[in-house]
């Protein structure tokens, strides 16, 4: 017969737990809980000369438990941190996440930008996987990454902060392991850093996983979708992520080693890789940035990626430069 | 007790008595991927659910 488990108590107060963090041996009360997020996310800033306290910062939000959570922290932290949503015109799940983005702003008074990808540039991310014949999720980053850039610049932003957790590194590691990706290892940290256009670009929610952040959002009253986007059916991370959370219930603790062993004994190895990737072309030839004849953003080509990718999506359309379409005044201040 | 599963959304009965680990191992769950809320907030896996209990179990796994 198998003995009784003790009743959890929270490391700090005693109180009765409800998160019991196997990989740091310890549970939390709701209010402890809360605090040790916040903890971790201030921590991961400092650790890394992410940002400074008086940063003008723009968090890529999408509507989901991640992106929200790392808003409400960022906020409760006390930094000034406006958000960004980009409706993606995924049917009902781009409606709703943008819903969510809207209402959680609300509730906070916090401000929210937003801008559609299909009254901008004339197609949605379901019209670009169509007409590129990949997966959306390449051409829905390939966006996003566009927009969070060029908003970012625009509005004179310090740095952009986006969601990604301790499981989504820990995937993307591992994919990028599993077919020695050299060059994406050598990008695979933190910290971005600003450069030829581009902002600068971090991740503050790294020594957090998934299953933390959507506590936090149940415990702090956060409405966030639940559902997965319909486009990510069969999405190589939603594999790796499974193969990850096997290993961490024989071994709790291993998705922590796994990334962090990386970035404190390996990623420097790569950083060769970064600089040459960095200024190299698909073809080995050293290249420089000018501006993409139609938008103006930093680009290898006469046309950049996104340009060319609208083109093909929405091929009636005039290609337009970025246009923030929402709180216009703030961008000014 | 009845179990809504979310993403995918489902219902279940399932018989009691259970805690919320054993609830999670007895539908072959892994524990490390879902939420159990639970009349709407946390509880620790030790406790104790009832029949009356509105419970929620709640992926947490996103692709994006």
């Amino acid at each position: 017969m198998t003995a009784p488990e003790r009743t959890l108590k929270c490391k700090v107060c005693k109180a009765p737990a409800v998160m019991h963090l196997r990989q740091h041996n310890a549970a939390f009360c709701a209010d402890h809980f809360v605090t040790f997020c916040r903890n971790q996310v201030e921590r991961t800033i400092h650790k890394f000369r992410m940002f400074p306290k008086d940063a003008r910062v723009l968090v890529a939000v999408s509507g989901g438990k991640d992106s929200l959570a790392l808003w409400d922290i960022m906020h409760e932290l006390g930094y000034d941190v406006d958000g960004l949503v980009i409706g993606l015109g995924i049917g009902e799940y781009s409606s709703t996440s943008t819903q969510h983005a809207r209402d959680f702003a609300e509730s906070r008074g916090l401000n929210l930008i937003e801008y559609d990808l299909a009254s901008q540039h004339g197609f949605t991310v379901p019209d670009a996987a169509k007409s590129t014949n990949r997966v959306p999720c390449s051409a829905c980053g390939m966006s996003k990454r566009h927009i969070f850039d060029s908003v970012a610049v625009e509005g004179a932003y310090d740095v952009v902060v986006t969601g990604h957790n301790l499981d989504d590194e820990a995937a993307v590691l591992f994919g990028n392991v599993a077919r020695w990706q050299t060059e994406y290892l050598a990008r695979q940290h933190p910290v971005l850093p600003e450069r030829d256009g581009f902002p600068r670009k971090c991740k503050p929610l790294i020594r957090l996983g998934e299953r933390e952040m959507a506590a936090y959002c149940v415990l702090q009253n956060i409405e966030y979708i639940v559902e997965e986007c319909p486009m990510a059916a069969g999405n190589k991370h939603l594999e790796y992520k499974d193969l990850l959370n096997q290993m961490e219930v024989d071994s709790p603790g291993a998705k922590h080693a796994f990334y962090f062993g990386f970035l404190d004994r390996a990623s420097e190895l790569f950083a060769t890789n970064f600089e040459s990737a960095e200024h190299t072309n698909s073809h080995g030839s050293q290249e420089t940035l000018s501006p993409c004849v139609q938008c103006g953003r930093p680009s290898s080509n006469d046309v950049c990626a996104f340009c060319k990718l609208a083109e093909r999506a929405a091929p009636t359309s005039e290609p337009v430069a970025v246009e923030i379409t929402a709180h216009r005044d703030m961008i000014d201040r | 007790m009845r179990v809504r599963l979310r993403n995918p959304d489902r219902e279940l009965d399932i018989d009691g008595p259970a805690t919320v680990t054993s609830l999670v191992e007895r539908l072959e769950l892994n524990r490390e991927s879902v939420l159990v809320i639970v009349n709407g907030t946390l509880l620790a896996g030790n406790r104790d659910l009832t029949n009356e209990d509105d419970i929620e179990i709640r992926s947490v796994i996103s692709g994006g």
